[in-house]
């Protein structure tokens, strides 16, 4: 009955014994990557404020995260670099020139009440950085709508300008900066959404190092196309390429834990997303709606992800 | 017979590290009889075999040692002359324990009892059931079917298609490779032999497309076959080798949630390794006592596949294979997708041991699996089109009833959404236990049903 002793010591654990070399850590690592030219050029139109704000965003999750993690008694999660991920999305979607200190409470609201409360990655149900937006729009609305100009130090005497959406919520058409300057983003706006092009290059890096698939980047920009062609509020180009919509369609929505698992769900979540968005922009008081529309979004996804269960192969 | 290439890819899949350069041209070599065996009675899938020889008792090779205990069952043969060392019950490779014969070897008295040989066209269809059934065989890729229960489907069953499964999709294994390289011409014969006694039914061979060495020797020794026969090319993509999945690459129909069988869709899927042993059984009388088993990995010195008799112990095989090159921090009975991570080295092959896989330090990967990301690559990995990532959360949440409405009965534990998971998390460890208790569940309601049946 007695097994044999043997001086041997082998590894044992469950099948499978190969794994894809894509680990958690890497995967935040291309999301950095990706979110770098959009953080370059954001620092080319703001300057000292824009870098001001995403190192006092990055370190204060980092801290907030391993302080948490400590106080929770659980082993550090640093390492993973999720949170260096929401300090730096949190930065991208704030003003520059946003009092520091706000983006300190921001920072650790991100971390501690809109992540680690609820257990730390991957069971928070809204994004982190998104709610930490929403809840500083709330509590510090003035200078969370206080937007520099780029290159502002160009002109001294005025330094802020309102966005263009603010401008079409206003009724002056006119005043919308022209197309080219929409796409490289030369235009007032948080940090990191200004420039469309640069956001795209990221994206189409996730998208090649399959970090994200385009079924909610597609489907939220589409629909949002649509909504603008039909209801004729602003042009097209207008409504895509401001107030966050690539930004939120490439990295905010497609935030994995956030958004659904099936194709079938990430196109309904994607489409959801744009049309809040443009229901917001029309209808609400707040000129953007972006945030608002994919937070709105993760609150049903665990709904959506019911709803489009896939069907088993060879089920009935 | 012609070759056509597999038109239908099923969902999801995963491209694991192949590794089959290691062993892929070495070919089959015999292992010379080793002084003790350990012939396990729980061989095959189903009730284990009732062990019928006593401690002392001097028997010969091929000689019946274990008889079948039921209808999902299969007898076991001695593979060596010699006497019976002791019976007790010996850790199997997937884990259980399990009665084994402890044979010491008399490898003067080498001379196997065979049955007698049978002509397969004179022979009727019950013999030649009879014969797969005496000659202890079961299916030889994994799973370890009784084949003689495969083979005799129910009378309002019909077999319309035989596909003999030549995908060996698991990463190192290359013994399926090298039996279709080497013999080429037994697999026609058990082929033969097989479609008569399932009636006649079409015959598709399933290989994936890095093999085009075997396709070639198949397709040489399949030149002249009359009927539907039709060698066809899977795509190289992991899990090939299911039988559900290799149904419908072959012929698109898709097997029903369990416990339906490929039967139900008119299907028999038989390992190539299985047929050629059919072949041997009825042409020879050979008993299966034998079977290639690669051993690989880059902690031995020269991996081989080698032919070794059942019950050769792992430390024999790694002897014949030149020992250990480097520390082995891993040993894996089968492949790296879907083999049994193993103790020790006194662990015994058995009728369905493919691979063995010595892996040092630098092959193994270590992690600690972290919280669900909910990123979906599971879900676009799984060839069932599951939700593996609901089923792990539910399961970690001891929510089984959660875990059984999304189907976790249906999972063939291949091991895709655990491979691509970022957060290592343990999934299909997750799937086992959900099934397990799930099963222990409806055995209880059995149980209680037909306890209620009887008080009434």
């Amino acid at each position: 009955m007695k097994p044999k002793e043997t001086a041997e010591h082998f590894i044992l654990s469950s099948s499978p014994h190969a794994h894809s070399p894509v680990g958690l850590t890497q995967i935040m690592l291309d999301v950095i990557i990706a979110l770098l030219p959009t953080t370059a050029m954001g620092i080319w139109f703001f300057g000292f404020p824009a870098v001001w704000t995403i190192a006092t965003c990055v370190s204060t999750c980092i801290v907030t995260e391993a302080v948490c993690r400590m106080a929770m008694k659980r082993e550090s999660t640093i390492g993973d670099l999720s949170a260096v991920v929401t300090g730096l999305l949190l930065a991208l979607n704030l003003p520059a020139g946003l009092p520091l200190w706000m983006a300190v409470v921001g920072s650790v609201f991100a971390i501690f009440i809109a992540k680690q409360v609820f257990g730390g990655l991957g069971m928070n149900p809204f994004n982190p950085a998104l709610a930490a937006r929403a809840f500083m729009l709330i509590s510090f609305t003035g200078p969370m709508t206080t937007w520099l100009k780029p290159f502002w130090w160009r002109t001294p005497e005025v330094m802020t300008c309102a966005t263009p959406l603010a401008f079409v919520k206003s009724g002056n058409l006119a005043d919308v900066p022209c197309f080219m300057k929409l796409l490289i983003g030369e235009m007032p706006g948080c940090i990191g959404e200004v420039s469309a092009v640069a956001l795209l290059i990221g994206a189409i890096y996730l998208l090649v190092r399959k970090v994200i698939t385009w079924h909610i980047p597609v489907t939220f920009i589409v629909t949002v196309a649509l909504y603008a062609l039909i209801s004729g509020r602003a042009p097209m180009q207008v409504e895509i390429l401001t107030g966050g919509v690539i930004i939120g369609a490439c990295f905010m929505a497609t935030d994995y834990v956030t958004s659904p698992t099936t194709a079938t769900g990430k196109l309904i979540f994607g489409c959801g997303c744009g049309l809040i968005c443009m229901l917001i922009r029309q209808f609400g008081s707040y000129p953007e709606g972006c945030s608002f529309a994919i937070l709105i979004m993760n609150a049903v996804c665990p709904l959506i992800n019911r709803w489009t269960r896939p069907k088993p192969f060879g089920a009935t | 017979m012609k070759t056509v290439k597999s038109q239908f890819k099923f969902h999801g899949g995963v491209h694991p590290p192949y590794n089959k350069e290691l062993a892929r041209d070495k070919a089959i070599e015999r292992l010379p009889m080793p002084a003790e065996l350990v012939i396990s009675m729980s061989q095959h899938l189903g009730a284990p075999a009732k062990c019928i020889v006593k401690v002392g008792d001097v028997i010969r090779k091929g000689q019946l040692i274990g008889e079948k205990n039921g209808f999902i069952s299969v007898g076991v043969r001695a593979s060596a002359s010699g006497t019976v060392k002791a019976i007790e019950k010996r850790l199997s490779p997937a884990g259980g324990m399990a009665d084994a014969v402890i044979l010491t070897v008399d490898s003067a008295n080498n001379e196997c009892e065979n049955l007698p040989p049978l002509n397969w066209q004179t022979a009727s269809r019950e013999e030649l059931l009879k014969r797969v059934e005496d000659a202890g065989i079961c299916g030889m890729g994994g799973a370890g079917f009784p084949t003689n229960v495969k083979l005799n489907p129910p009378p309002n069953k019909h077999c319309e298609y035989l596909i003999l499964n030549g995908a060996e999709c698991e990463p190192y294994l290359t013994a399926d490779y090298r039996v279709m390289l080497e013999r080429a011409s037994r697999i026609r014969l058990g082929v033969e032999i097989m479609r008569k006694i399932l009636g006649g039914p079409a015959v598709r061979i399933a290989v994936e497309a890095n093999k085009p060495e075997a396709i070639s020797a198949l397709e040489q020794a399949f030149a002249d076959i009359e009927g539907n026969v039709e060698i066809v090319v899977l795509p190289v993509l992991y899990p090939q080798g299911s039988e559900k999945h290799q149904i419908y690459a072959t012929v698109k129909r898709i097997v029903p949630e369990p416990p339906a069988l490929p039967i139900d869709v008119g299907c028999v899927v038989e390992n190539v390794g299985t047929v050629a042993a059919i072949a041997d059984a009825v042409e020879k009388g050979l008993p299966l006592i034998e079977r290639v088993t690669t051993v690989s990995g880059d902690a031995i010195v020269s991996p081989k596949n080698v032919l070794a008799p059942i019950g050769t112990t792992y430390r024999d095989l790694v002897a014949f294979c030149g020992g250990e090159k480097l520390k082995p921090a891993k040993v894996i009975s089968g492949g790296t997708m879907m083999g049994f991570a193993v103790p020790n080295l006194d662990i015994a092959t058995t009728k369905t041991t493919s691979g063995l896989l010595l892996l040092s330090n630098k092959s193994v990967f270590q992690y600690t699996s972290g919280p669900c990301i909910n990123c979906g690559r599971c879900v676009r990995a799984c060839p069932m089109m599951l939700n593996p990532a609901e089923i792990s959360k539910a399961v970690e949440a001891d929510d089984i009833k959660d875990a059984e409405y999304c189907h976790v009965m249906s999972c063939i534990e291949c091991g895709a959404c655990a491979f691509s998971c970022p957060s290592r998390r343990p999934i299909v460890q997750f799937c086992r236990r959900a099934k397990n208790s799930i099963r222990a569940r409806i055995a209880a309601e059995k149980a209680a049903a037909q306890k209620a049946k009887e008080a009434k």
